[in-house]
């Protein structure tokens, strides 16, 4: 094959089976026939000669029980606004909005112009030259993101067995910003259906499939237990450390390396969110275009930004000294089964997935303290998961403080659930929850506390996150203070 | 704990649209590998692939979601229906939090994308879909498959290329395990159109070779990389005991053991995970070594990577230790789609006692130490299979 000169420097292929990584995942799958019979009968289900213990065995032979708690040791974060966990919680408990009008691309045609954009330099950020024209923004992000709280964890992984160390990266739209970059020049700008295989760089298949990225993680880390992306639109957040506590809590793994990531400004992004005028036409005062709960509001605000963080599970995290942020101790998803993109008003799924949560972690409703709302800022998010709270909380949704970071940050679709919940766990250690900017004008259909505009001193020992996705996808997850379980 | 056995399969192979189609097929060793005609591919160094033919959406699809989902969602649908339909389960006895869809995906719905990427290049930004927003990403199986069948329960999608099949399906049986009577699982992939077709040239591993009974070797001595096809399997998982209460006809099998590794970062230079992967699933098992009688294989075509698998399977089962095969010769690498199928097939294999061929080896390298089953279906009534797949990370 030979490169085309593309006006620069031409693209060369790799070598054939060569220069690239090796594979990075392998994954067994046991499936045994339940009886000798060659048709499964109610008779031969019992069958399965498998050793019995009255302890269940995890992948490794080890001991597993329910009672396994997962800790979060490790923060890390790139958000608009800061890079770093310190910038990003600084921004937040100051109220203020990193909203602004894009800058990444010419604006104009959409409908909805402004975005929440990192100020993101991955030279300064330490990314090596190797990794930054191997990764896209969305990998960059997460890599720096999981050094961070490698650092923060103050985690030793030379002591520690790499295969017993996990990763699960959430993400909605993978390398979406770079697979748009390459498509338009292998399509000649939209040109060819038949596009050039000559133009496209070694690493479009590392784009292609997202999986890549837990791939970079692992490595930064050194983790050789199970690795995934998990992604469910923009519940995938929540759901990436929610698979990740499954993990610990089965014993698969002792230490995961979890949170998400998402880079989505990018032109299809815009193009495919003002086809259904989910994003808002504030275009005017971009810090202001993100309302939450506020009568004013029109629809989401587009952001970008990744957190990641270290959980142990929580013996060890404990014999080691380790800091512990929170416990995560119960998440939950179900699914609206209702439409690809449509929300029912009275969050009945929502509110069975926070019901599911609390039981999970043995609570009651009126232990929460503090709620982290998906806040949005569409119409019908708003009013969705109000009628959540209201459902499963009854009349302690009145009393308990709510907020939405998406006001200051945006909605970084698949890497927001990480970050919320990044938040609520800098909301727990200090004592304060951060505010919803920007609500002014509060919609008297949304009679709830939402936090405007500025952040309150409060200690909450427990708190509920929740994330709403396309795809239906519903989910919650509650930190509680780990003084307040231990 | 609560065993988590496949009642349904739903198959949309290359070679075979519904499970007796295929599994007919699969034992006959008729390979769907032929010059691919979904678009020219005249400019392309790669020609062969497993294309999915027959498969007429409207048949099998409500007209109001034919704009709104992708050719991969249509079969993702089909087999979803056809592997419900299999289980003669009756969904509207089933608690509707108590049902869930744990699904695969790699470049989500790639040819939905292009189009829409065309329209906005192109024509301008007015011109894209209003459905483009879910319909090419990679939840939008799962989604649409809830919807169809109103399973509210605990649900998911993972990423993990080939292996992701049996991401899903593991994650599948956790819920199960955890009180979800009833999940549907595995993965469905068709990325044949140019700009899925274009990463795959760029990652330098398919197959250039033109005649499609030479072009996917593994484990041969020419083996000269992979081809890559569309479909994959459904499966529905139930749990053992709220399937014997339903009354449920049949089993195929049980999901007894699962386990995932990563491997090292090339530069460090240790070993790779492979085989850690096959120990820990075994043990997860309860079983050993001696209790596999089948290995369905990766076999990915390409050298280095024949090696790799072949030494972890001779490692873990001595050398000719076991029955191994890769019926993914007659259908390609099917992405998401390519452990699913991989996990009915061996289900299927389990059910009728006869392990099915790899096609095309004649020999496998000898080097590699493998008992590849070639040529005629081994009836060696096998009682267990192990799945192993990789990513191509």
């Amino acid at each position: 094959m030979t490169g085309i000169d593309s006006g620069g420097a031409p693209r060369a292929h790799t070598d054939r089976f060569g220069g690239r990584g090796t594979k990075a995942e392998t994954l067994w799958c046991l499936a045994r026939r339940p009886g000798s019979m060659r048709e499964g009968t109610h008779s031969d289900w019992h069958s399965p000669a498998r050793p019995t213990n009255p302890k269940s065995l995890g992948p490794r032979g080890n001991e597993v029980t329910s009672m396994r708690r997962v800790a979060i040791t490790g923060l890390g974060a790139v958000a608009p606004g800061g890079i770093g966990v310190k910038e990003y919680w600084e921004l937040l408990t100051a109220g203020r909005s990193a909203t602004r009008t894009i800058s990444f691309f010419d604006p104009s045609p959409f409908r909805s112009r402004v975005a929440a954009e990192c100020d993101f330099d991955p030279v300064s950020a330490g990314l090596t030259p190797q990794e930054i024209r191997r990764l896209d923004r969305a990998a960059q992000f997460a890599v720096v993101s999981a050094r961070e709280a490698l650092t923060d964890s103050g985690l030793d992984v030379c002591r520690l067995d790499p295969g017993r160390i996990g990763t699960s990266i959430g993400s909605a739209v993978g390398c979406t910003t770079s697979l748009e970059r390459e498509y338009v020049v292998v399509s000649d700008g939209g040109r060819k259906w038949n596009v050039d295989h000559e133009y496209a760089v070694p690493e479009l298949y590392r784009h292609f499939i997202p999986n890549t990225m837990a791939a970079e993680v692992a490595w930064v880390v050194g983790a050789e237990g199970p690795a995934a992306v998990v992604s469910t639109g923009c519940t995938s957040g929540l759901d990436a450390l929610g698979y990740a506590v499954e993990l610990i809590r089965e014993g698969s793994v002792d230490v995961m390396v979890a949170g998400a990531t998402e880079a989505p400004i990018s032109p299809i992004t815009s193009a495919c969110f003002d086809a259904i005028h989910a994003t808002t036409p504030h275009n005017d005062e971009p810090e202001r275009a993100c309302r939450p709960f506020d009568r004013t509001r029109a629809g989401l605000v587009l952001g970008e930004g990744a957190a990641i963080v270290i959980l142990e599970e929580w013996e060890s995290a404990r014999r080691r000294g380790a800091h512990i942020y929170a416990e995560i101790a119960g998440f939950a998803a179900r699914c609206n089964a209702y439409h690809m993109t449509g929300l029912r008003p009275d969050g009945r799924e929502m509110a069975e997935a926070i019901d599911a949560a609390l039981q999970e972690a043995r609570l009651a409703p009126d232990a929460i303290g503090y709620i982290n709302a998906h806040g949005s800022g569409t119409k019908m998010n708003d009013r969705h998961e109000t009628g959540a709270f209201k459902r499963s909380l009854g009349d302690h949704a009145y009393k308990v403080p709510i907020s939405s970071v998406k006001s200051m940050i945006g909605h970084s679709l698949g890497a927001i659930g990480s970050l919320e919940i990044v938040a609520c766990a800098l909301a727990i250690e200090h004592g304060v929850l951060p505010p919803t900017a920007n609500l002014h004008e509060p919609d008297p259909e949304l009679d709830l506390d939402y936090i405007p505009l500025t952040a309150r001193e409060r200690q909450a020992d427990v708190v509920l996150s929740v994330g709403s996705g396309f795809g239906g996808f519903q989910s919650a997850m509650l930190l509680t203070r780990p003084e307040a379980r231990s | 704990m609560t065993a988590a056995v496949v009642t349904g399969l739903g198959v949309a192979a290359p070679n075979g649209l519904g499970t007796e189609a295929f599994w007919k097929a699969t034992l006959a060793g008729q390979s769907a590998l032929a010059p691919l005609t979904r678009f020219d591919t005249a400019q392309y160094p790669s020609v062969v692939a497993g294309e999915v033919k027959g498969f007429v959406a409207e048949e099998h699809i409500p007209s109001r979601l034919m704009p709104q989902t992708d050719h991969m969602t249509r079969l993702a649908l089909a087999a979803a229906d056809w592997a419900i339909g299999d289980t003669g389960a009756d969904l509207r006895q089933l608690p509707e939090y108590g049902m869930g869809v744990v699904t695969a995906a790699s470049g989500g719905a790639v040819e939905f994308g292009q189009r829409e990427l065309e329209n906005l290049w192109s024509k301008g930004k007015e011109y894209v879909s209003a459905y483009q927003s879910f319909a090419w990403f990679y939840a939008v199986n799962t989604g649409q498959i809830s919807i169809r069948h109103k399973m509210r329960g605990p649900s998911g999608v993972l990423l993990t290329e080939q292996a992701g099949g049996i991401d899903a399906v593991g994650h599948a049986r956790r819920h199960v395990r955890k009180g979800t009577p009833l999940v549907v699982s595995g993965g469905v992939d068709a990325a044949l159109c140019p700009w899925g077709w274009v990463p795959q040239i760029a990652s330098g591993r398919m197959s250039t070779v033109t005649d499609p009974d030479r072009a996917y070797l593994p484990f041969s001595t020419d083996a000269c990389g992979y081809v890559v096809g569309e479909g994959g399997a459904i499966v529905v998982l139930e749990d053992a005991s709220s399937a014997r209460k339903r009354g449920a006809s049949r089993v195929y099998g049980e999901v007894a053991g699962y386990a995932a590794t990563m491997d090292p970062a090339p530069v460090t230079g240790r070993p790779s995970g492979l085989r850690r992967a096959a120990e820990n699933a075994i043990a997860d098992a309860g079983l050993t070594p001696r209790g596999i009688d089948v290995v369905f294989a990766d076999a990915a075509g390409v050298p280095e990577l024949d090696q790799a698998e072949a030494a972890a399977i001779t490692g873990l089962f001595g050398r000719r230790g076991v029955p191994v095969t890769a019926p993914k010769t007659m259908t390609g690498r099917l992405l998401a789609g390519g452990a699913a199928l991989d996990v009915a097939t061996a289900l299927l294999s389990l059910r009728d006692g006869v392990i099915p061929p790899t096609v095309n080896v004649r020999v496998p390298a000898p080097a590699y130490g493998l008992d590849l089953v070639t040529g005629q279906p081994r009836d060696t009534n096998p009682r267990s299979a192990l799945i192993l797949c990789r990513t191509d990370d």
